[in-house]
């Protein structure tokens, strides 16, 4: 049971860094690849239907933690207090930036909220676990917050139209050569599936560009929680940390009848808004729509 | 000053404020969708204007809820790792049903209304918003029933300084979660029909003044939802007085101290009478809002510490008497006041009546007083618990994360407290700026096409 809830706080933890990995690189990358204010729409509008979905992941990993393993949870958290006061901050400026943008006179204030709340989270949970499973925190910062780039670019082009999929292209190049040399120092297992990226998006296939990039990341995921499963903080055995086996049971059952649900409505979500999103439209007083692509 | 009282205040602040933003998002989400339904009964644009308007506003505060209830779940464990540990096998499963149960719903079916005017057929469209509505309201079940097993703690054992639960089923059927949801969620309701409200009345009388207005008052769309509004907040107040009696019951039997608290009694005291205000006495009512038995024996603040002394050991086991006596009196006069309100614009407004322009006036009140109302109500509930995290099994000073430092509190304290004070500003601002806005115009029948009207 207990391995069993291991894995499924890292599936979660996972999910969140696949998911949420492409809404934070979109967020700091939707300035740089549009040249106006319609284009830097038709960029946050790809993950504006999904992006607090996505942060849910991080929301029910941590309450899973704290309910599966309640040591584990206060340990982590009370020790990288500073770091996670840094993600709370980002994750409150970039929330409302996102929410807010479309409705304030002047939207500057809620692009560098999206940019820097998207960065900063990015660069803590890098370095935060780069420095539980004994990799140097700064690396991993950087390394995250490059890998995020690379994705939410990968996405970017995968998922928008003219000027800004060309830019979102050159932009996933730039961040994946500065990515690829630091996987070798942070976590070799990435080198692969981010070459491949790197292949893929130059030759324009973003579909499996994008496969690739996930891949990545649940390769340093999966090789991170490998590594935190003896002792996911020092001095501290997974047995020691756990719930019982009752609130684990019945933890079990409940996630297991109803995650199924979760993930086909998320799913859902991600097959409504599959197409890409096309450029403005060239008269101004149309530009404030977005069509999809018929 | 220590780590300890800062974390105190940095909770207190941090969940007060959340708290401005929760009840609105999960009131205001209904009142938006039954609009939307209206709309799509009835086939009336001005429900569709509405729904748009109102839906809106919903949204610049449903985005403080959502990211300062991020902070919410990270500060147990941040700021009170001894009480996460303690209470992780029993508190912790409410909060991850929370999550998977309640924000997905919430946050994916959102993001889908939002994004899916012209995506979704109208039927699923509509389905969305009540699954985003559903989410928000199940929310407040887990977190309550969570925060309701703190105050009365039942369906476990304790094992090696750590609660283990016994039965999960014990834990969400809580009497005192029983009383609270109903109570918190209805207040909620009452507080976004004040909002609604309070928009409303500025509304109407600037409808009045506009010299070239075309519709008639008796059948503007401010009137139908001023009404709906009305409607909604005399019922949800209903059900907050009804479920304010059983809470004060069962305040009686578990929590009597803070019953003590709460109105100030000192001695063990049988027929006790119910202070208004200081000094305004009425016989007997105490006894009989705690019990119905107009005789029966409430328990003071001085008895009850000379009886937990003796089973707990020497310490001070009151909460601070004059905030919890104080609060629970403006929890009361503020809440029923807008209880009140409703009630007379019922009135006022019945058989097509127009609001007269003073009664408009003061609908602006309705907005602060449920807010104030409830905010008190949470003092009342969080202070009044004190000095236990768990009530009789675990003290607030043995909860504090103990490798914390007093700087780091500290820094995290003044962080939220300004970034909040700045968000707040804004939030204030952007509100009133798309209420004085008003709907958008009808849309002309050539561009009957939905815009993405709340997208970036």
């Amino acid at each position: 049971m207990i391995e069993l809830w291991f894995f499924i706080i890292a599936f979660l933890w996972t999910g969140y860094f696949v998911l949420e990995g492409f809404d934070f690189g979109v967020g700091v990358l939707a300035p740089f690849v549009s040249a106006d204010d319609e284009e830097q729409k038709q960029a946050l509008s790809t993950i504006g239907p999904v992006w607090d979905g996505n942060e849910v992941w991080l929301i029910t990993a941590v309450g899973a933690t704290f309910a599966a393993f309640p040591a584990w949870y206060a340990g982590l958290l009370s020790s990288f207090y500073i770091p996670l006061l840094l993600v709370l901050v980002g994750l409150i400026v970039r929330g409302v930036g996102l929410e807010w943008r479309g409705k304030v006179d002047n939207p500057r204030w809620c692009d560098l909220g999206i940019v820097l709340g998207s960065a900063l989270p990015a660069f803590v949970w890098g370095a935060l676990f780069a420095s539980t499973a004994g990799v140097n925190a700064v690396l991993g910062g950087f390394f995250a917050l490059l890998v995020s780039l690379l994705h939410g670019a990968v996405f970017l082009a995968l998922k928008t139209e003219g000027a800004v999929r060309r830019r979102a292209r050159a932009a996933a190049l730039a961040a994946g050569a500065l990515a690829l040399p630091l996987a070798a120092f942070v976590s070799w297992i990435a080198l692969v599936p981010l070459a491949a990226a790197l292949v893929l998006i130059w030759f324009r296939r973003e579909g499996w560009a994008f496969t690739s990039t996930a891949l990545a990341i649940i390769g340093v995921s999966a090789a991170l929680f490998t590594g935190l499963h003896a002792e996911p903080l020092p001095g501290l055995t997974l047995a020691v940390a756990a719930s019982g086996e009752y609130t684990l049971g019945v933890l079990t059952w409940i996630g297991l009848a109803f995650l199924p649900f979760v993930l086909a409505y998320q799913a859902w979500t991600y097959w409504v808004f599959r197409k890409r999103l096309a450029p403005p439209a060239p008269p101004a007083s149309m530009a404030r729509r977005l069509h999809p692509v018929k | 000053m220590d780590a300890l009282d800062l974390a105190r205040w940095q909770f207190g602040v941090t969940t007060v404020y959340h708290f401005l933003f929760v009840p609105l998002t999960i009131g205001l989400g209904v009142f938006v969708a039954s609009l939307q339904t209206a709309w799509h009964r009835t086939g009336k644009e001005h429900y569709l204007r509405l729904t748009k308007f109102f839906g809106k506003l919903f949204l610049i505060n449903f985005a403080m809820g959502v990211v300062t209830g991020i902070v919410q779940e990270f500060q147990f464990g941040m700021n009170w790792s001894e009480y996460s540990i303690f209470v992780g096998d029993v508190f912790g499963a409410p909060l991850a049903l929370e999550a998977l149960l309640a924000f997905f719903l919430e946050s994916t079916f959102l993001g889908l209304w939002i994004f899916g005017w012209d995506k979704l057929p109208k039927r699923v469209h509509l389905a969305t918003i009540w699954a985003a509505v559903i989410g928000s309201n199940l929310s407040a079940y887990f977190i309550l029933a969570a925060n309701a097993w703190m105050k009365h703690p039942v369906g476990y054992t304790v094992e090696n300084g750590r609660a283990r639960m016994t039965d999960i089923w014990a834990v969400l059927t809580n009497s005192t979660a029983l009383a609270q949801v109903p109570h918190v969620v209805a207040a909620s309701f009452v507080v976004a029909g004040g909002f609604v409200l309070a928009v409303c009345g500025y509304h109407l009388l600037k409808e009045r003044r506009d010299p070239d207005r075309t519709v008639e008052t008796a059948v503007s769309p401010w009137r139908s939802a001023m009404r709906g509004a009305l409607v909604m907040t005399a019922i949800a107040g209903a059900v907050v007085a009804g479920t304010g009696d059983m809470s004060a019951k069962l305040l009686h039997t578990q929590q009597p101290m803070k019953l003590a608290a709460a109105e100030g009694l000192e001695r063990d005291t049988a027929g006790a009478p119910f202070h208004v205000v200081p000094g305004v006495e009425i016989p007997k009512l105490l006894s009989i809002l705690a019990t119905n038995d107009p005789d029966a024996v409430i328990r003071g603040s001085e008895d009850l510490q000379k009886e937990m002394e003796a089973r707990f050991g020497p310490g001070d086991y009151r909460p601070d008497m004059a905030v919890t006596f104080w609060s629970y009196r403006i929890m009361q006069g503020f809440g029923l006041s807008t209880v009140g309100l409703a009630l007379l614009g019922l009135w006022l407004t019945r058989r097509r009546r127009p609001a007269p322009s003073w009664f408009a006036r003061l609908l602006v009140l309705a907005l602060p007083l449920p807010l104030i109302a409830v905010i008190a109500g949470w003092l009342v509930s969080e202070i009044g618990r004190q000095p236990w995290t768990v009530m009789g099994e675990l003290l607030t000073a043995s909860s504090v994360s103990p490798g914390v430092t007093l700087a780091e509190v500290a820094t995290s304290l003044a962080v939220f407290t300004l970034l909040y004070g700045a968000l707040a500003v804004a939030e204030a601002v952007l509100l009133v700026k798309h209420v004085k806005r008003g709907p958008d115009r009808p849309a002309k029948p050539a561009e009957r096409r939905e815009p993405v009207l709340m997208g970036y």
